[in-house]
């Protein structure tokens, strides 16, 4: 009795990543591909997309919700990968010029967000995702007719050929999996990327020990009751502009990442794109508005991409048309978002009622007795 | 202090208020609501409030030069510490991390030397360590590592003025109503603890409206009224009577409790019959009560704080989840459904003022009329056969001054806005909204919690006229016994989230005593 209890209470609380499953279940043998490739694509997308995933603990952590601003870190980013495509310099050292180039970007537009996220309290997730629309045009006016005439950009690889502004794709050839190849092993047949894996090793590092920093207790404090961590003299909106920051900085250097593993920058589009599916990430791993882990930021990759990966192939092989697996993971990202942001609702409301059902219990118990 | 004077824009709320406070020394501040006290306490910490409204006069000094500080921060850096009446306490960290808020030792490491001292680590240890020492210096009994969430309310308060005293340099600390939410037993560790501290060298100023235990703790008293201070008092010397008139500036009727010859023949008529109730109240739980209330009683419901003798109403009302039987005149209530219980007559005067009783930033004429005209359609004029509705503004200031004469509601006019008042005219305001519905029956929870002694007297007052001329029956929830004792016809006394007996009000109060701290009648005998 008691152990059914608890695999229903189980279920409940992981309802999305226990969908996702299924959904994964159900489309393997549809879609009919190897377990080769299948690893290791799995191993492309974790490489490709951890860094950006985990950019998002942290503002949740200090009770910022889903930071949907991390799509200006991921313009910051892209505006440092122009810069270095332009100018040609190429491989890891253009990766870390285009880190250089993008890092103060990310601090001020970062900055700017927590400020703004600072005169919305409790109403960050619909502000900060309204910010990053707004910001889109910005970065649009700086691609589209910035970059020649003000910021002078001369390459025939970038600009277009009317003379100013980015192309809608660029080619980031210079760069293409050079973190990637620089050291490579391979196990049973898949490529393993020894420096990234490092590399995200050492952001997960970082990570928990910033848990056990000052400034992580601080954020801690302040995202459960700003009035008494300011009480304490904690500086409550310095501490979340810094969440902010640094997640938006993290962000950008994850875009490089991110690039550096497609090999294509499509300059209007990625940025918007790459916000929601790492949030939709996020969530498919199990975390809640409130609370997230590294390990809801891996077991979502995996799942959301191997839906991913598993879907068009299988919409493919059902109705003969790959469109309906493209189709279906946009819709699905949105519905997860959705359904994350209600579910962590409801989980709330029933928290509070399941102490009352003890209540009721106890007194059934009694009456029995 | 010296001639500190204050004034909330061009009201005067402060004149010319003078003491000195020795080390060690206990000062107990007494005074009705809206005699400054608070005010006063907020100008010795600080508070941005003041400087907001235009700072104050006068001087504060301590050590004999004079201070001047800008914001709570620099008070505490001064070794001041306050104990506001609600806790800020982080519900996700344990007792030792709450602590220690913002004032966690930290380990320092290489990164922190790019990053600077916030990316120090925190030293759990030590961070355990000093929070057990500050908890062995005030005295009392509370695990580091609990989780404030699950903490009872004394364990809370008790954290509160761990967090004080564990600063290095507290000198002074201020405890504003600590014992207002404390059971008795608890409240009892804390005037220890208190003393603990005075004897440590650490000088209290303690704010509360139970006068014995000012008589319990402190050295001296300060009474307060009307922003001044009336005078100071040995607290060996003075007796509760005397500071209760010094306080209201005129002679207390206390008021007594029911004698035998007062009772009333109960009615045979049931009104409320409650079965089998439980509610899920936090830190207020009911776990089984069965309780009949008759026709036109005025029924007392006490017990200690947390027993959930104030789960009762708020269950019954709807406002927490709740489950059991609850007839009113033979038919079922459904609970967990507010709108059944109003639309079958009963009303219900939170013990939750501000936040359930009242629509602060509303005038006193919506305050009073708003349930009424949302439930009952009063005070509107129906046009077209109902298919419009208008406010009727005219009856709704009508009745708006008339319960402000009948309760002495000390306002502008009806128009003012209900966060204005001062505590005691809200909670008039809450029993004139709760009488406007014209119930056949009123639950009142905590009708005196945090208002002062003489507004208490009316408060009652206008209750137990309610009940006798109007013979609506009420039931109503209280701590203070001699309260219940004063009004109610029947006592009934709630342990551990059950009725553990039932007396007349002319019982003596020993035998209410037994039955809160949870044997029957029999088992003392």
């Amino acid at each position: 009795m008691k152990k059914d209890f608890n695999a229903k209470e189980f279920a409940i609380n992981n309802i999305v990543p226990i969908i996702f499953i299924v959904l994964c279940i159900v489309c393997l043998p549809i879609a009919g591909y190897s377990g080769q490739y299948l690893l290791s694509q799995i191993i492309t997308r974790i490489m490709r997309n951890s860094f950006l995933v985990l950019s998002l603990l942290i503002p949740i952590m200090a009770g910022m919700g889903l930071n949907f601003g991390m799509t200006l870190g991921a313009m910051a980013g892209q505006i440092g990968i122009i810069f270095i495509t332009a100018w040609n310099v190429v491989g890891i050292p253009g990766l870390l010029l285009a880190a250089i180039i993008a890092t103060p970007i990310a601090v001020l537009l970062g900055w700017f967000c927590g400020k703004m996220l600072n005169m919305a309290k409790g109403r960050e997730m619909i502000t900060s995702y309204m910010i990053s629309f707004f910001m889109n045009g910005v970065y649009q006016l700086v691609v589209l007719y910035g970059m020649g005439p003000v910021i002078p950009i001369h390459s025939d690889q970038v600009i277009l050929p009317r003379g100013y502004g980015v192309r809608n794709t660029i080619d980031l050839i210079n760069v293409r999996q050079s973190v990637d190849t620089f050291w490579q092993i391979q196990i049973f047949g898949v490529n393993i990327p020894v420096l990234t894996i490092i590399l995200i090793a050492l952001l997960c590092i970082v990570i928990v020990w910033f848990r056990r920093t000052k400034l992580g207790q601080d954020m801690r404090a302040v995202g459960q009751d700003m009035e008494v961590a300011r009480e304490a003299g904690i500086k409550v909106e310095r501490t979340r502009i810094l969440a902010i920051v640094i997640s938006t900085v993290f962000a950008a250097y994850g875009m490089l990442l991110y690039l550096s593993n497609m090999g294509t920058l499509n300059t209007y589009n990625s940025h918007s794109q790459i916000g929601m599916f790492s949030i939709a990430a996020l969530l498919v791993g199990g975390a809640s508005v409130s609370k997230a882990s590294i390990k809801n930021v891996f077991l979502g990759i995996v799942l959301f991409h191997l839906m991913f990966i598993l879907t068009p192939q299988a919409g493919k092989n059902l109705m003969g048309q790959a469109q309906i697996g493209e189709y279906f993971r946009v819709f699905v990202s949105y519905g997860v978002i959705t359904l994350a942001l209600v579910l962590y609702e409801i989980r709330t409301r029933r928290e509070k009622a399941e102490s009352a059902k003890t209540l009721a219990n106890l007194q059934k118990e009694g009456a029995k007795a | 202090m010296q001639n500190v004077s204050k004034e909330y824009n061009g009201n005067p709320v402060l004149k010319d208020v003078n003491f000195t406070l020795k080390q060690g020394e206990v000062l107990g501040l007494v005074g009705e609501n809206g005699a400054g006290k608070s005010t006063l306490m907020n100008i010795l910490f600080g508070m941005d409030v003041i400087h907001q409204t235009g700072g104050y006069g006068g001087k504060v000094l301590i050590d004999g030069k004079e201070v001047k500080f800008a914001s709570p921060l620099d008070a505490l850096k001064a070794g001041i510490g306050m104990v506001h009446q609600e806790f800020s306490l982080l519900p996700g960290f344990t007792a030792a991390e709450n602590i220690l808020l913002n004032r966690e030792p930290e380990n320092k490491s290489v990164l922190s030397l790019v990053f600077g001292s916030r990316a120090n680590t925190l030293d759990r240890k030590e961070l355990q360590k000093k929070a057990i020492e500050a908890i062995t210096k005030l005295g009392v009994s509370l695990d580091p590592d609990m989780l404030v969430s699950e903490m009872p309310v004394g364990h809370k308060q008790f954290t509160e003025i761990s967090r004080e005293i564990s600063k290095s340099s507290i000198r002074l600390l201020v405890l504003d109503e600590p014992t207002a939410v404390l059971s008795e037993k608890e409240a009892e560790m804390l005037l220890k603890a208190i003393k603990n501290l005075s004897a440590q060298g650490i000088s209290v100023i303690f704010i509360t409206h139970r006068l014995q235990e000012i008589l319990d703790v402190c050295d001296k008293v300060i009474v307060m009224r009307d922003g001044r201070i009336i005078t100071e008092l040995d607290a060996e010397k003075t007796s509760i009577p005397e500071m209760a008139r010094l306080m209201v500036g005129r002679e207390v009727n206390a008021g007594h409790a029911q004698t035998k010859s007062e009772e009333r023949p109960l009615s045979e008529n049931i009104v409320l019959s409650i079965k089998n109730l439980w509610v899920d109240m936090p830190g207020e739980t009911v776990k089984n009560v069965n309780l009949d209330v008759h026709q036109g009683e005025f029924l007392g419901i006490g017990g200690l704080a947390g027993q959930g003798k104030i789960g009762i109403p708020n269950g019954i009302m709807g406002l927490y989840p709740a489950g059991g039987h609850v007839m009113l005149n033979g038919s079922e209530i459904a609970l967990n459904n507010p709108r059944a219980c109003l639309d079958a007559s009963l009303a219900f005067v939170s013990e939750d003022r501000r936040g359930v009783g009242l629509l602060l930033d509303e005038s006193l004429e919506w305050n009073i009329a708003f349930p009424a005209m949302q439930i009952q359609n009063k005070f509107l004029k129906q046009y077209l056969g109902g298919l419009i509705k208008w406010r009727d503004q005219a009856a709704i200031k009508d009745i708006t001054d008339k319960y402000i004469n009948q309760l002495q509601i000390k306002c502008t006019s009806s128009k003012q806005r209900a966060k204005e008042l001062s505590g005691g005219n809200q909670q008039k305001i809450c029993l004139a909204k709760a009488f406007a519905l014209q119930p056949k029956l009123l639950f009142v929870s905590e009708p005196t919690r945090g208002i002062d002694i003489g507004a208490k007297a009316l408060v009652l007052k206008a209750l137990r006229e309610y009940n006798r001329q109007n013979g609506v029956t009420i039931v109503m929830i209280s701590s203070e016994l001699e309260e219940l004792r004063q009004c109610c016809d029947r006592i009934a006394i709630v342990t551990d989230g059950a009725i553990s007996g039932i007396l007349p009000a002319s019982t003596p109060s020993e035998d209410f005593g037994i039955l809160m701290v949870g044997k029957t009648h029999k088992e003392a005998e």
